[in-house]
């Protein structure tokens, strides 16, 4: 048999081992660990801000071989006991739930933040294939349409339940992803005009040649072979990169982005518009009912969406896999993994901001809610829209 | 009288949230760095670092029976704890010192000594009743055991977490 259309880039069966061997990277080495890695950071950052301390205590488990003493490793065993504890938990249904909406809710939310993780694209290249499972033109859409499903699992999972708690949340989160999907929608358009397509990996591509949309600062033909010969072209290129255009069209870039990252932050139910689940007033919300690992897949789901978020912001507004003077993968396969660690960095950075903001603003009442998200966000990214083609009319004339 | 509570007039930079939140986020990262870095401590690792550093003198740990300076068990068997015990948690069986004993005109002494650590609320008024200074509470505040027998300090366990005690009670010195 012959083997060598394997690894011949271009043919079908190279594709799609390509594509699945993505898929499975991607979930398993990268998603579910960093899903793992976002609860614990999620306590400790929570601990550190609340001058606690934190989980320390569950460390690798050293004393089972015969040492003296278990290894602490500042409880990051957490993060492997804490999924351990979910799935030995005894999954308890009460008797007068829908069953049929009750199991499949859970799905529904775990479900469409990993499918928002295809068209990211999380790295360069890397041996010549694409860093991004499906490199669709329509990625942005894809996106929007697909995160917006999250809100069924919700929606479900508080009406099945037959019970008062969580069907608050779910009329909560309905309403709440309604009024928050349109200023995020809107507030993307300033993206496409500026950057003329719809996918992200070109999107991606054309920060890379003129710079992340909210940073207008970006070497212009630096060349890395030649930078410690001549030092003298790394500040030309940074002068070079530097543009009057640019710093005028960082200011819609800005109000973009603050709004699309606030209304992400609705979009995910977190806190501070985590209405749907406020522990305080519904116990918790949607998932008040659910128990191990139906309630786990929320949580995973939780995670995924801020995780598949974080990569949409990073993608749409920072560069993505790119850094200033550092080039892609096709100068080596070390230069391509720098790249797709560069993107997971970015996605942490984010996630670190998510839970930094949990743990720091308050809930936003609900009436508060609505006026900021119909008054203010949809009329600013509105005007943001118009204030970006004039400039955009401006600049190119 | 109706109280009227005015409301506060708001600054516009109030009515935005923004600078508030920004505050916040700003106290918030300080404090995170603080206790990354260990400059703000608050929390006792407890099994690891445990009280006994930082407890008061006046502290009121498990209650124990305390020797003098000669070696004699202070203890005369008056009785006066177990009577004022809120929760009725000592038990003492008196006895009669034998003539040949050295401390033969304190004429009693415990035979046993039962206190039930269960039953104890480190109340303290043993200590305050002993009209002999044999009763003390300590600063022990870790009392376990994995059965209800093991929780009753009997006279050895009482005196071998007591100890030795000089006090002001001398009317059994060997020159009166």
């Amino acid at each position: 048999m012959d083997f060598s259309a394997f690894f011949t880039p271009g043919t079908e069966i190279f594709l799609i081992w390509t594509s699945i061997a993505k898929t499975i990277g991607l979930l398993f080495l990268a998603v579910l660990p960093l899903v793992s890695l976002a609860v614990f950071a999620e306590r400790k950052v929570s601990a550190f801000i609340q001058d606690r301390v934190g989980p320390n205590r569950v460390g690798a488990p050293t004393s089972l071989l015969g040492f003296d003493k278990d290894l602490r490793l500042a409880g990051l065993g957490q993060m492997i006991a804490d999924p351990i504890k979910l799935v030995l938990k005894e999954n308890f249904i009460p008797n007068s739930v829908n069953k049929f909406y009750y199991f499949i809710a859970p799905k529904l939310a775990m479900i469409p933040p990993v499918l928002v993780l295809a068209v990211l694209p999380f790295g360069s290249s890397l041996f010549g294939v694409d860093m991004v499972i499906a490199n669709v033109n329509i990625g942005v859409l894809w996106v929007f349409a697909v995160s917006s499903l999250g809100v069924y699992g919700i929606v479900l999972a508080g009406w099945a339940s037959n019970s008062k708690y969580p069907f608050l949340g779910g009329i909560r989160s309905s309403s709440q992803m309604i009024s928050y999907e349109l200023s995020l929608g809107l507030s993307v358009i300033p993206v496409f005009l500026v950057c003329g397509t719809l996918n992200l990996g070109d999107i991606v591509k054309w920060q890379v040649q003129n710079g992340w949309l909210i940073a207008p600062f970006w070497p212009q033909g630096f060349d890395l072979g030649r930078a410690f010969s001549d030092p003298k072209m790394i500040w030309d290129s940074i002068v070079a990169g530097f543009s009057f255009q640019r710093l005028l069209l960082a200011v819609p870039m800005l109000i973009s982005f603050f709004i699309f990252l606030v209304a992400m932050f609705a979009e995910t139910n977190r806190a501070p518009f985590d209405l749907p689940e406020a522990e305080q007033e519904l116990v918790g919300g949607y998932h008040t009912e659910y128990s191990a690992m139906g309630f786990a897949l929320f949580f995973l789901g939780e995670y995924a969406a801020m995780i598949a978020g974080s990569g949409v912001i990073v993608t749409l507004f920072l560069g993505g896999w790119s850094l200033p003077m550092v080039p892609d993968g096709s100068a080596g396969w070390f230069w391509g993994l720098v790249n797709i660690a560069t993107f997971f960095a970015k996605v942490c950075a984010l996630l670190f901001v998510f839970i930094w903001v949990r743990w720091t603003v308050p809930r936003f009442r609900y009436d508060q809610l609505m006026r900021l998200g119909w008054i203010w966000f949809f009329e600013i990214a509105l005007a943001n829209i118009f204030l970006t083609a004039v400039i955009l009319a401006f600049i190119k004339r | 009288m109706a109280l009227v509570v005015n409301r506060p007039k708001l600054s516009l930079a109030e009515k935005f949230y923004l600078p508030a939140l920004f505050g916040g986020m700003v106290l918030t990262i300080r404090h995170f760095f603080l206790t990354l870095t260990g400059r703000k401590k608050t929390t006792m690792q407890y099994p690891d670092e445990k009280w006994d550093a930082h407890l008061p003198e006046w502290y009121r740990g498990a209650p124990t029976l305390v020797t003098d300076e000669w070696g004699r068990e202070r203890c005369v068997s008056c009785q006066l704890c177990e009577f004022i015990c809120p929760p009725r948690a000592i038990t003492i069986t008196p006895e009669e010192i034998p003539a040949a004993d050295k401390w033969a005109k304190v004429e009693k002494r415990p035979k046993e000594f039962e206190i039930d650590m269960v039953r104890c609320i480190y109340c303290g008024l043993c200590e305050e009743v002993c009209p002999e200074q044999a009763i003390f509470l300590r600063k022990d505040y870790s009392i376990t055991g994995y059965s209800r027998a093991e929780m009753v300090h009997n006279k050895q366990k009482l005196y071998e977490l007591g100890g030795l005690k000089t006090g002001v009670v001398n009317k059994w010195n060997e020159k009166k």
